[in-house]
């Protein structure tokens, strides 16, 4: 796959502001919400300058909406997936207020990046409901909403059932779908202990901060002691105060892992949509075969399956000749029509197969790549940390040297 | 009046002999107007720091080592080997090693109060264990204790009072320590004596300003240093507690490796480093649970011993200044002070000149040993920081490893 056609290329999106608004609910009462600044730059000139084209505000309403559009029209694609609604797997420390800044800003990064990720996505790029939401403001809803998308949606309750009644799915996809479901497991855990781990560390880097103040304490009755311990309470402070940065940064490597969590669920969506078209090909095969059969038994005159018309007949009497001609010619009508069909939805389910996995394996790539990424940069995180643990108790020591 | 039972103390400060038990000196008088010719070794030992190794001024040396368990019928105990090594004198052997349990530490540190009431005598490590179920057999405790105990029997070794006890001779060499605990107070010295006989009820009207100050000292140094225990014990606890996420943490890494292709290597890379991290964790808390936190309660122990001293010593004052009172009261037109009252300002002098010296000697003491301590917890956290480091330095390469054709 080139990357020629990439909107991305061309132009350069940011999510640059977030700011808080109060408006009017459809039932007309007040709410308070977030608004996010979508800045569009076209990369035309040959030296990369931009130019700012587009920007306008959206909130995160408008995102989901967008994404429930390219859900429906692009069922065989792994649609890169939104930020989380509300704060989750939050450590102590960490608000799980929607309106908190530092929430916030980490949803301004995390829409920003769906939005990259749409953009830089060989079929998704150009989709034209995707350039109006980065360029036309007003009405773009009733844009999306005119495509009819939510009809066209599959029920729920469809999509669980052909997953219960499906025979014959390929299995690659039922591989790729136990593959998600353990994905996700696996990933919620991580974040689960992964917070329980921050909030522990804070406690032990914060507790250290009590020996800044009893330390300067004792160095007040000390005579030739009292300078080392002084200094040496400063360090104290300043390893207790380093924690906060220190977990703030390894906050990006847990929504890095976020965003992947929520593919698992992108994943499973097209595996469904999969189970769906494959039962729906069955069913439509087993249709025609068993109207095959009824033609057939009424040709040569047995009776090997049930029908209601079989029943009425034995129990109100034979039908005639002509009557079972009709019936026979009707019956040919549907099974040539059944046939096209099963044809069309043969090719349909072939080449929904041949595309969805093509995007999967695009997307397995780029999920080796983007966590291969995540993981260098959390040890980098790790590294540092050590690197900062390391000086301040070496000034410690210097400081308790000199005592 | 000379009194050839005049108390042999030494109220020269700072000065001290190994002939200077036996100096009978003229009494009254302020303590620095004797002279009393210091050798230049003594003198050189007492201002030498206690962790010289220069072997020339030493002329003692005991350790603490070797524990063992010992079952009976009665009782399972440890007992610890003692090994002296000395060109003194007083012992009759270059060299002595015996086996002693912690009851006889108790019985010595007994024996050297009584005896030496006016010095500071160093503190003992907890008798009972008193939180949670500590194992008295364990490894852990057993090498604290030792440790304690060696720490122990090398302050007496210092003090250049102490170790000349005659308790303390016996302790270090004999075969038979029970037969001689039987004997009871045969020993006693003359100052031990009369200073047991000073019993309360006498009230002192105000401490001198050195003694305040150091009675100020001590209560303040207690305070900080019962806070210091407590950030210790909650820093471990929060550490203890931050180890057992992270036991959970780095086996999910694991499960990961197990659903995926190109990843497994890196995702189990980042759960080996995790497990490294952990183990380096449980050493530092193990460390400092071992190493730093007795070391404090000893010192808290030490200061409430030395306050206790104080004590005495301000009974001995105030028994001094109300016979005074009294002599005063009765209106006797006896130029002389008399006898008694003048075994009890010499007996407050010793006192006074002997705590003081000790205080300094203790503060000494107190300034290596912290700065010993703390360098040492710092040290441990250094460790653990360069331990994590490497760990994680080293899967960086695996990390950015390509992976080839799976």
């Amino acid at each position: 796959m080139t990357e020629n056609n990439f909107l991305l290329k061309k132009i350069e999106i940011s999510v640059s502001e977030a700011e808080k608004r109060t408006g009017r609910t459809a039932m007309n009462m007040q709410e308070t919400y977030t608004a996010y600044l979508i800045e569009t730059r076209s990369v035309e000139h040959a030296d990369g300058q931009s130019v700012l084209t587009d920007a306008l505000w959206r909130r995160y309403s408008e995102f989901e909406l967008l994404r429930n559009y390219l859900l429906v029209y692009y069922p065989h694609v792994v649609v890169p997936p939104l930020p989380e609604k509300r704060a989750e797997f939050v450590w102590h420390k960490l608000s799980a207020d929607n309106m908190d800044p530092d929430f916030v800003e980490r949803r301004r990064i995390g829409l920003e990046n769906f939005l990259l990720r749409v953009a830089s996505h060989p079929v998704l790029c150009r989709d034209k409901i995707f350039y109006l939401f980065l360029t036309q403001e007003g009405n773009w809803k009733e844009t999306v909403n005119e495509t009819g998308f939510q009809l066209k949606a599959d029920s729920r309750l469809k999509a669980l059932n052909a997953t219960f009644r499906v025979k014959n799915p390929d299995k690659r996809f039922t591989e790729l779908k136990h593959y998600s479901d353990e994905l996700q497991s696996v990933i919620s855990h991580l974040l689960r202990v992964r917070a329980r781990v921050a909030d522990r560390l804070y406690g032990v880097y914060k507790v250290h901060g009590n020996y800044g103040r009893v330390f300067s304490e004792w160095s007040a009755i000390e005579k030739e002691m009292g300078d080392g311990l002084q200094s040496a309470g400063h360090h104290m402070d300043v390893y207790a105060a380093s924690i906060d940065d220190i977990l703030e940064d390894e906050e990006h490597y847990a929504d890095q892992l976020k965003e992947y969590l929520f593919y698992a669920e992108a994943l499973r969506a097209v595996c469904r949509k999969h189970e769906l078209m494959q039962y729906d090909l069955e069913m439509a095969a087993q249709d025609l075969a068993s109207k095959k059969q009824q033609c057939e038994e009424l040709a040569t005159g047995t009776v090997r399956t049930f029908s209601l018309k079989g029943m009425t007949t034995k129990l109100f009497g034979q039908e005639t000749p002509e009557q079972r001609e009709a019936r026979i010619k009707v019956l040919e009508e549907q099974i040539k029509e059944g046939e096209q069909q099963l044809k069309s939805k043969n090719l349909e389910g072939r080449e929904f197969v041949k595309n969805a996995w093509a995007d999967i394996e695009r997307f397995k790539e780029q999920k080796n790549r983007d966590l291969k990424e995540a993981l260098i940069s959390y040890a980098v995180m790790q590294i540092s940390m050590c690197k900062k643990g390391i000086q301040v108790w070496t000034n410690a020591k210097e400081c308790f040297s000199k005592m | 009046m000379q009194d050839a039972q005049a108390p042999a103390c030494l109220p020269v400060p700072g000065l001290w002999s190994s002939e200077s038990r036996d100096l009978i000196l003229p009494n009254g008088g302020t303590p620095a107007g004797t002279s009393s010719p210091a050798s230049s070794s003594s003198l050189l030992n007492r201002l030498q720091l206690d962790d010289d190794i220069d072997g020339e001024t030493r002329d003692l040396f005991v350790t603490v080592d070797d524990p063992k368990k010992h079952v009976c019928t009665m009782e399972t105990y440890i007992t610890y080997r003692i090994t002296t090594k000395s060109t003194r004198v007083e012992f009759d052997l270059p060299e002595y090693s015996v086996r002693r349990r912690y009851q006889d530490f108790d019985w010595l540190r007994n024996k050297l109060e009584e005896s030496q009431p006016t010095h500071l005598i160093p503190p003992l490590p907890e008798k009972f264990v008193v939180k949670g179920v500590v194992d008295r057999f364990s490894e852990e405790f057993v090498e604290t204790r030792r440790k304690a105990l060696d720490k122990f029997l090398k302050r007496i070794t210092d003090h250049p009072v102490l170790s000349f006890n005659e308790h303390f001779n016996v302790f270090l060499t004999a075969k038979d320590l029970n037969a001689y605990k039987k004997q009871g107070m045969a020993l006693l010295t003359r100052v031990g004596e009369s200073v047991k006989h000073v019993t309360g009820g006498y009230k002192l009207r105000s401490r001198p300003l050195e003694f305040a100050a150091i009675g100020d000292y001590l209560d303040t140094f207690a305070l900080k240093l019962g806070t210091i225990d407590r950030i210790a014990q909650r820093i471990i606890k929060e550490e203890i507690e931050y180890l057992v996420e992270l036991r959970e943490y780095g086996p999910v890494y694991s499960t990961w490796s197990a659903l995926e292709g190109e990843l497994a290597e890196p995702l189990e890379g980042v759960s080996a480093c995790i497990g490294n991290c952990s183990a380096a964790l449980e050493e530092l808390t193990d460390d400092m649970t071992e190493d730093f936190l007795p070391v404090l309660r000893e010192y808290i122990l030490y200061s409430d011993s030395m306050k206790s001293v104080l004590k005495k010593r301000d009974q001995v004052q105030a028994e001094y200044e109300a016979k005074l009172e009294a002599v005063a009261l009765r209106k006797e037109d006896r130029p002389k002070v008399p006898a008694d009252v003048e075994k009890c300002q010499d007996r407050m002098e010793c006192f006074n000149a002997d705590l003081k010296a000790d205080m300094e000697r203790w503060q000494n003491n107190k300034r290596q040993d912290f700065r010993q301590l703390l360098m040492g917890m710092a040290d441990k956290n250094i460790q653990y920081y360069e331990k994590c480091l490497m760990a994680w330095e080293s899967i960086i390469p695996l990390l950015q490893e390509k992976q080839e054709a799976k």
